[in-house]
């Protein structure tokens, strides 16, 4: 490979004070790097600026030439015609630039960039962000209950297939991961639960834990966070690309309300599919507990089931099913919402998703930690 | 063609409309009357508001003040269920075609029927769909295909399908030309203009195809300054002296569609005249 050709100049210093710079070398966007600050560092009236050595030319030299010979006066000499075109071009669009002398309204002026600034600007975009956040999400929930509201009073409007699909791409679909989940946590706090019990001679206990807590618990937690993962996302992606491709537009121009199309069809879905998929998560869980019992506690598999039969009370129960279509509520509402605000490019769909799935986990969790307590004071303990 | 008889409502009324999105005013006291029956283009530079107009005009962007009048109804958010919506009355094309991307062509132009007409019979909603597959242009296999099966133009033909599902007084296209072919534009232009002599409907088209102007609208709305700041025919424009209109159809883009225009016409007369004789 050939050595790299960096452009260069020498500065004359007249008998006047006035001085010269002759450039030589090739003058691109390749080879000006080196001169860039060298050139800015030449303090003075600059009376000519030499050109008949630079034997190769580009926009970025001629800019660089230009701005030279605009900030200091510099008159321009020896420069072949092509040069002097590219010089005239540069100049050109120079001038063309913002023709009225306005500025247009989102470029940021030096002092809006200042960190300072920009900093107080971040919070203040945060505040009003989340508060017009909030404001959407209070707009979404009034419409959501409106098209509900107008689907009871004219229920042949339902969308009866898309509530059918949901319920098998939700629920039916998710039936293999969560089962396999469930069994496997259900190891885990047997084996667990087992370890630590035994010290207390206490490992029948072993029973209890795993029965009350897959029950109460973990089945529907894990259920939800699941759920949240396959199903929000999926609302929340799905939407989004819809908006995004102007279906939604279409749809409303069609007559067809997007709230009872997409999202109801989609939240009823949640609200039966969750305590179903809740349940069968806490079950699988108390067969995998009852599995690992057989090796670790040589307990037998039946004898197991029997004794949750006799150790888990059936408030117990309750507690599952009552939190589980409160948590598919939430996730499917923040999966929905935050579909029907993407905007404008495809980022915004996995912003959004992302969105989805954190603000629905997150809420799910908070809300568990609520009713664990809720549920012991009320003597559900 | 059913020319405009002056008793008759217009197909759309803006008055005074007004967009503002933030600080940014889109729209300032436009007004703008599409006549019944004809083929109205409307053409401005990026960033007029064309297409905020067009969503303004079908009720996807509430607008910040001003009337619209839509086939002589007010557009609202909520669809009364008793009453025949000015909805199943047009048909609008987006950009992209914007089909459902979950169903088929066929199942694509079902929707709206289905969603007006629900008495209508399975086997009849099908035969309705297939029929106007055909009458977009659609090779008859297309019925079966999802949108990504189909190229750009196929996919717009389709939203052109779905569009006149219900037989609409009213089409809106939303620049109908953009991204194809110079060959498939101009069979687009002729598939717009053929229609409308049949059907009758009035079309709203955007655009920014100077031949699609030529060749096929009545009447040509210029948005500029944020209002609709001229309408007329083409030399009715040409007569005026604004600058922008000026540099738009003698820029040599337009000058090129003039005078391939003329060459149509004498290749017509031509025929007319060869056919006579």
């Amino acid at each position: 490979m050939p050595m790299r050709e960096w452009a260069d100049f020498i500065a004359e210093t007249g008998a006047d004070g006035a001085i010269s710079i002759a450039l030589s070398g090739p003058l691109c966007v390749s080879s000006v790097g080196r001169i860039d600050d060298r050139l800015r560092a030449i303090e003075g009236q600059v009376e000519a600026i030499d050109l008949s050595k630079v034997d190769d030319f580009d926009t970025v030299g001629a800019w660089i030439v230009v701005r030279l010979s605009e900030e200091r006066g510099a008159k321009i000499t020896g420069g072949s015609e092509e040069a002097m075109r590219l010089i005239a071009a540069v100049r050109g669009q120079d001038t063309d630039e913002n023709p009225d002398g306005e500025t247009s309204a989102d470029a940021l002026s030096d002092e809006d960039r200042a960190w300072p600034n920009r900093t107080v600007q971040k919070l203040g975009g945060f505040v009003t962000g989340h508060l017009d956040g909030m404001t959407k999400l209070v707009g979404f929930l009034g419409a959501l209950i409106i098209a509900m509201g107008s689907l009871i009073t004219h229920p042949r409007r339902f969308r009866i297939v898309a509530l059918v699909r949901q319920i098998e791409l939700s629920g039916v679909g998710a039936l293999p991961i969560v089962g396999l989940m469930s069994f496997l946590i259900g190891i885990v706090i047997a084996q667990q639960g087992a370890v630590q019990l035994r010290q207390f001679g206490a490992e029948i206990y072993t029973v209890n834990l795993t029965g009350r807590l897959s029950m109460r618990e973990l089945g529907i937690l894990m259920t939800a966070i699941m759920f949240a993962g396959r199903s929000g996302s999926s609302f929340a992606a799905q939407i989004g690309t819809m908006k995004l491709t102007e279906e939604i537009d279409a749809m409303r121009t069609i007559g067809v309300s997007p709230m009872e199309a997409l999202v109801v069809p989609r939240i009823v879905a949640a609200l039966l599919i969750m305590p179903l998929l809740g349940f069968y998560a806490a079950v699988l869980s108390i067969i995998g507990g009852a599995f690992i019992s057989m090796f670790a506690l040589d307990i037998p598999f039946f004898t197991f089931l029997i004794r949750i039969r006799e150790v888990v009370p059936l408030h117990d129960i309750w507690v599952g099913l009552i939190k589980a279509p409160l948590f598919g509520l939430i996730i499917a509402l923040a999966g929905c919402y935050q579909g029907m605000q993407v905007q404008g490019n495809s980022e915004e769909v996995g912003l959004r998703t992302t969105i989805a799935v954190v603000q629905g986990i997150f809420a799910v969790i908070v809300l568990d930690a609520f009713f664990a307590v809720f549920f012991t004071e009320v003597g559900w303990g | 063609m059913n020319s405009s008889e002056p008793h008759e409502e217009p197909a759309v009324v803006v008055e005074g409309l007004k967009n503002v999105f933030g600080s940014h005013v889109v729209h300032d006291g436009l007004d703008l009357v599409v006549r019944r029956g004809e083929i109205l283009g409307v053409v401005g530079g990026s960033g007029t508001g064309k297409s905020v107009l067009l969503r303004s005009i079908i009720g996807l962007q509430p607008p910040t003040e001003g009337h619209i009048e839509v086939l002589g109804a007010e557009v609202s958010e909520e669809r009364d269920p008793d009453e025949i919506d000015v909805r199943s009355r047009w048909g609008v094309l987006f950009q992209g075609g914007a089909l459902f991307s979950t169903l088929t062509v066929a199942e694509n132009i079902e929707v709206p029927l289905r969603e007006f007409h629900p008495e209508i019979g399975d086997e009849l909603r099908r035969e309705i769909a297939l029929y106007k597959i055909k009458l977009a242009g659609l090779p008859e296999d297309a019925a079966d295909k999802y949108p990504s099966e189909l190229s750009g133009g196929m996919r717009k033909r389709a939203g052109l399908a779905r569009a006149l599902a219900l037989d609409p007084e009213l089409l809106f296209l939303d620049e109908p030309t953009a991204g194809l072919d110079p060959i498939g534009a101009a069979a687009f232009d002729e598939l717009t203009r053929e229609l409308q002599d049949t059907l009758g409907h009035t079309v709203f088209l955007i655009t920014h195809d100077l031949d699609t102007l030529y060749e096929i609208c009545d009447r040509v709305a210029v948005l500029a300054d944020k209002r609709v700041i001229a309408v007329g025919t083409i030399p009715e424009l040409l007569a005026l002296d604004h600058p922008w209109i000026q540099e738009y159809f003698n820029g040599p883009r337009g000058r090129a569609a003039q005078s391939a225009q003329r060459r149509a016409k004498a290749k017509a007369m031509d025929k007319n005249r060869k056919a006579g004789a």
